[in-house]
Order: C-alpha cells, then sequence, then structure tokens
C-alpha cells in the first residue's frame, strides 16, 4: 500500500481533493443520510426521558396487563437503534464506492502525490 | 473440600487466564500493542466492543440498579444502547480513517500537538480511572451467556408467561425504615423524585448518548480496523450483541426484585450483587460460581483494557509526544514506558475503590464516567473534525473546561453532598456533610455544554491559521481514508 507523502513536500494533495467535485458530492451523500438520521434519533431518545418526567399520567398508562406505555416506549428505543443502524450499513456501501474511486484517482501513478517516501 | 461454586469460578478464570496467555504472546512491537496490528475483522471488532461495554456495571451494576429502583434502572440500559448511534454516524468512521493510536493523534493532524496532547492524556487518564474505580468497586462482571441463561431462568420460573412477570413486578414488596412496602416497579419515578427527577432523567440522557463517543476504551477500538466499512459492521455487531443484552437486563433486575427481593440483597453484598443471587436462587451454588466468574473474568477484560488506553495515552501523547518532542529514544521505550503507567493507573484506581466501599453502585459510577467523557472529550472531537475554524486554544479550554465542569458539579452533588443523621456511620456517610450545592447526581445536562462552549470560546479569542489550512487535510483523511495506515508493516 502506497503511502501519502507528507504535508510538507506536497501541500497541495488534500486541498486537491478537498476541491473536487467528487469529494463534494460524497459529503453531501453523507449529510443527507447522516443529519436526518441523526436529529430522529436524538428527538426520539429525548422524548422518553421529557415524556417520563413531565407528563408521568400518560406514561403511566397500563396497555398489556401491567405493562405501561413508559416501558413499552423505553422498549422501542432498541428496536428505533437498530433499525437506523440497519439502514445506515445500506447506505454506507454507497459511501465506500465513492470514497474509493477518489483515494485511487488521488494515488493515480504519474501523480507525484502518490507513492512518495518510504 | 473446596465448594462447588468456588471451584467453579477457579476452573472458569484458569481457562481465561489460559487464553489471555496464548492471546498475549501473539502481539508484539508498538503496532501490535496499541492497535492489534489493524487486521482485526468486523465482527471480532464488535465482540470486543461489546465485551469492553457490557462490564461490571452494565451486568452486576444495572441488575441491581433495577432490582431496587424498577423503571428508572432500566433507563440506563435504553441509553446505553442508543449511544451507539453518535458512535455510529458520526464518530466510528472518522476516527478509524484519521486516527492512529489516541484521540490526541486525530487532534494533532491540525492542532499544535504539545498542549493538545497534555490535556487529552489528562482527560484520558481521569475517565479510565473513573471508569475503573467502577469494575474494581464491582468486583466481578458478566456477558451474553450467563444472562442467557439467567433470563430464561427468571421466565421458566414464571412458567414462561410474559403477563405473570409482569403482572409480579407490579407488586414487589420491601421494608424500608421498618415499613413493609407495596411498589408497581414499572411506574417511573422510584429513583428520579420531584422536584429534580425529569431533569435528572435528561442530564442522565445527555451524559450516555454523547458519553460512550468519548470513551478512550471504545475509541481506541475503531483505530484497529483495516478500513471505515469494518468500523462501521463493528458497531453494528456491538450494537445487536448489547442491544440485546440490555432487553435482558429487564429479566435480570425485575426477576431479582420479584425473586429474590430488595430485602434479601440489601443483608447479602448490596445492589452490586443482585444478579449472581438472583442466579443462586434460581439454579443453586455452582451456578452462583459460573456467574460470578464469568463476571470476575469479564472485569479483567474491562480493565486490561482501560489500563490499555490509558497507558497508551500517557506513554504515547505524554512521554514521547510533549517530553520527548515526538522523538522515540530508544526502540521499545513507548511500549516499556506503557507498561509502567498500566501499573500505575491500576493502583490508582484500586486505592480509589477500597476507599468507595463494595456499597457504590457501579452502574451509577459508571454513568459518572460517562458524563466526564461526554463534557471533556466528546466536544474537542466533534469540532476537530466539523470545524474549519476549530484551534488549539479551543480544544485545551475545551478539555479543560468539559474536565473540571464534570467532575467539580460531581463534587458538589448529592452523591458526595448531604447531611447524614448520626445513626448513618462507616462508608455510608457522605464525604462532605453539607447540603448538596448541585442538584443532580449527574452533571451531564449542564457540563457537556459547558465543555462545547469552553471549546467554542476558546476557539472564537485566538487566532491560528495554519489550524484551519490544514482542515482539508483531516476532511479529506476522515471522509475517504486517504493516506491512512492500513497495516502495521505501514507503520
Amino acid at each position: 500500500m502506497p503511502e501519502i507523502a507528507s504535508r510538507e513536500s506536497h501541500p497541495s494533495v488534500w486541498d486537491r481533493v478537498a476541491a473536487s467535485q467528487e469529494f463534494k458530492n460524497l459529503i453531501a451523500r453523507k449529510k443527507r443520510f447522516i443529519i436526518p438520521a441523526f436529529v430522529f434519533f436524538l428527538v426520539y431518545y429525548f422524548l422518553l426521558p421529557i415524556l417520563v418526567g413531565y407528563a408521568p399520567q400518560l406514561m403511566a398508562r397500563k396497555v398489556w396487563g401491567n405493562v405501561n406505555i413508559a416501558y413499552l416506549f423505553a422498549l422501542s428505543q432498541f428496536f428505533m437503534a437498530w433499525t437506523i443502524a440497519g439502514l445506515y450499513v445500506r447506505a454506507g456501501n454507497d459511501f465506500d464506492k465513492r470514497s474509493r474511486s477518489i483515494r485511487d484517482e488521488a494515488l493515480k501513478p504519474g501523480d507525484a502525490e502518490g507513492d512518495g517516501k518510504q | 473440600m473446596m465448594s462447588p461454586s468456588l471451584l467453579m469460578f477457579l476452573i472458569f478464570i484458569a481457562v481465561t487466564l489460559a487464553i489471555t496467555y496464548w492471546a498475549s504472546k501473539r502481539s508484539t512491537g508498538a503496532g501490535a500493542y496499541f492497535a492489534a496490528g489493524r487486521q482485526i475483522k468486523g465482527w471480532q471488532n464488535g465482540v470486543a466492543v461489546a465485551g469492553d461495554y457490557m462490564s461490571a456495571a452494565s451486568f452486576l451494576g444495572i441488575a441491581g440498579i433495577i432490582a431496587f429502583q424498577g423503571y428508572d434502572g432500566f433507563m440506563f440500559s435504553v441509553g446505553w444502547l442508543v449511544a451507539y448511534l453518535t458512535v455510529l454516524l458520526v464518530i466510528a468512521e472518522p476516527l478509524r480513517n484519521a486516527g492512529k493510536y489516541t484521540m490526541a493523534d486525530v487532534l494533532a493532524y491540525r492542532l499544535k500537538p504539545r498542549p493538545v496532547r497534555a490535556m487529552a492524556a489528562l482527560s484520558t487518564l481521569t475517565v479510565s480511572t473513573f471508569y475503573m474505580i467502577a469494575q474494581m468497586v464491582g468486583a466481578g462482571a458478566l456477558l451474553m451467556a450467563g444472562t442467557f441463561l439467567l433470563s430464561i431462568l427468571v421466565l421458566s420460573h414464571f412458567h414462561f408467561s410474559l403477563s405473570a412477570f409482569f403482572e409480579a413486578v407490579g407488586h414487589v414488596t420491601y421494608h424500608e425504615r421498618g415499613q413493609a412496602v407495596v411498589q408497581d416497579f414499572l411506574q417511573p419515578g422510584l429513583r428520579y423524585k420531584p422536584p429534580y427527577g425529569a431533569l435528572e432523567l435528561i442530564s442522565l440522557g445527555l451524559a450516555l448518548i454523547f458519553g460512550t463517543a468519548g470513551l478512550p476504551h471504545i475509541l481506541v477500538r475503531f483505530y484497529t480496523v483495516p478500513d471505515a466499512k469494518t468500523a462501521r459492521i463493528s458497531v453494528v455487531w456491538a450494537m445487536a450483541l448489547i442491544g440485546s443484552f440490555y432487553i435482558m437486563t429487564t429479566f435480570l433486575g425485575f426477576g431479582a426484585a420479584t425473586i429474590v427481593g430488595r430485602d434479601f440483597i440489601a443483608t447479602h453484598g448490596g445492589t452490586n450483587m443482585s444478579a449472581p443471587l438472583l442466579a443462586q436462587a434460581l439454579a443453586g451454588n455452582i451456578f452462583f460460581g459460573f456467574i460470578c466468574a464469568i463476571a470476575f473474568a469479564t472485569i479483567l477484560a474491562v480493565v486490561a483494557g482501560l489500563t490499555m488506553s490509558a497507558s497508551t495515552s500517557f506513554a504515547h501523547d505524554f512521554w514521547t509526544n510533549v517530553i520527548h518532542r515526538g522523538v522515540e529514544r530508544k526502540a521499545g521505550e513507548e511500549v516499556r514506558v506503557a507498561r509502567i503507567a498500566a501499573l500505575v493507573v491500576g493502583a490508582i484506581a484500586i486505592a480509589i475503590a477500597i476507599l468507595l466501599g463494595p456499597t457504590a453502585n457501579v452502574a451509577f459510577l459508571v454513568a459518572l464516567a460517562f458524563a466526564v467523557a461526554a463534557s471533556a472529550n466528546l466536544p474537542v472531537i466533534v469540532l476537530s473534525l466539523f470545524w474549519r475554524r476549530f484551534n488549539t486554544t479551543g480544544a485545551v479550554a475545551g478539555l479543560a473546561v468539559g474536565l473540571l465542569a464534570s467532575i467539580g458539579l460531581i463534587l458538589l452533588s448529592p452523591s458526595l453532598m448531604a447531611v447524614d443523621p448520626p445513626t448513618v456511620t462507616g462508608a455510608a456517610r457522605h464525604l462532605i456533610q453539607a447540603k448538596a450545592w448541585f442538584p443532580l447526581e449527574n452533571p451531564g445536562i449542564l457540563s457537556i455544554p459547558l465543555g462545547f462552549l469552553g471549546a467554542i470560546v476558546g476557539t472564537l479569542v485566538s487566532h491560528e491559521p495554519t489550524s484551519e489550512d490544514r482542515f482539508n487535510e483531516l476532511l479529506v483523511r476522515s471522509n475517504t481514508g486517504l493516506g491512512a495506515e492500513t497495516t502495521t508493516t505501514a507503520h
């Protein structure tokens, strides 16, 4: 595996990649998944302590035998987490493909930045 | 004649030590010592993360906290799994792509290395020591097999009827100040009562959700994998294991409350012994020994992981890079310093654990370690990865303010400050006999924003053009893995 030369000898490689359209597309793709997923999980998670703390009567309502809404809501958090994780793994395959092509592009032989030292 | 539970315990420990010895002979050199040679597979790393995480605190502490405080204890379980979404979505892949051995390596791409490394080493040592205290107070922890067996046994006790189980959870009887009390353990409010109950829950939630992504011994697991995909897959494996485990804490905790009972646990070792006592009640002494042994082995593993990350940070960040300005003078010196640091950190944690005594609930102690990690480490990692303007002053200020705020608020909290009646003696007495200055047990709700604020203000009052110039390098590295080490040989 070739190593990227240090920033002193080739200051431009990072800036060049960062400015490329391919890289910008990768970041945009990531944001489109990660930001909504992150916001959703924060809201869903913090609804639990907020409702338990400020709407105790609602949460204490029993829905199945002795099982109340508070417990079911807490349990649902596990499935929420697993679902988001699963969706992210699916989205991640696309990120991998894109970042591999950016790496290959940057390391192409002929580019001075490629197999510098070692 | 040795008792069957002790025999079971000793056999299990001997096997564990043998495996550990065999595994240790396979790793040599700095790259192998610190980052497992970067050749680990996703599922292996996932199991390792889960093992590090579901420690004494989880198994012993959670069972106890649910057995004594019902639903409110289960809130710890929920937070500890959901927290992995922060790890998965925000931290795992950038760290794998940009990191080497420690958190400070990531920061050092764009910031001035010496002040940042010194502060990061301090913060890592603090979080590790805190966490290790919890492991040692527990003195025994556990994993999936034992939890699963215990859950099945609890269910069989109720003839595999969930409704019968939850019915029993609705009428838990115990004694308080000589009075018999009957409580519905599924109702919230047994631990967190008005007027601050709601804020406590939110503060705890913040510490758990953001603390995991700042735990040094969990972070270090993501420097060990070959690529971003493996980092991602390993978090998902960890989430599957950890989630199943925490769902089963329902049976451990409520099972101990209904089958063993608070009164019995309180007089036979306290909250941390809930799960082993449940095992004893359901399947006798051999199973009790088995559960204790798994618990103990898990503790050994976690303490090893923590000592490792603490000593790595000290040796790599502080010794080599701060004191000797990045020059390793003799080959192998860094590893030797790491080993000595491991010994010292371990000794400090043992001393504080003995001081605290066996009555402190380990789940609660761990939640405090999470608060420190969330307040000091997380803001700096996140801002460094995502904020172009961020700089060295900001990093040092963020780490310092987060560390001071979380530790300070814990010192001023009701956990350490209260006025005890003269009848309370010994380890049960609060350290500071005065009314608590800060009303919440967990400082997260205040200390996490303060950590971020420190980092942001520190950044804004100073200028560091090189940090902004180098942001592109970190941005490209963390998003594509370009230039990352892939095997030990590249080091």
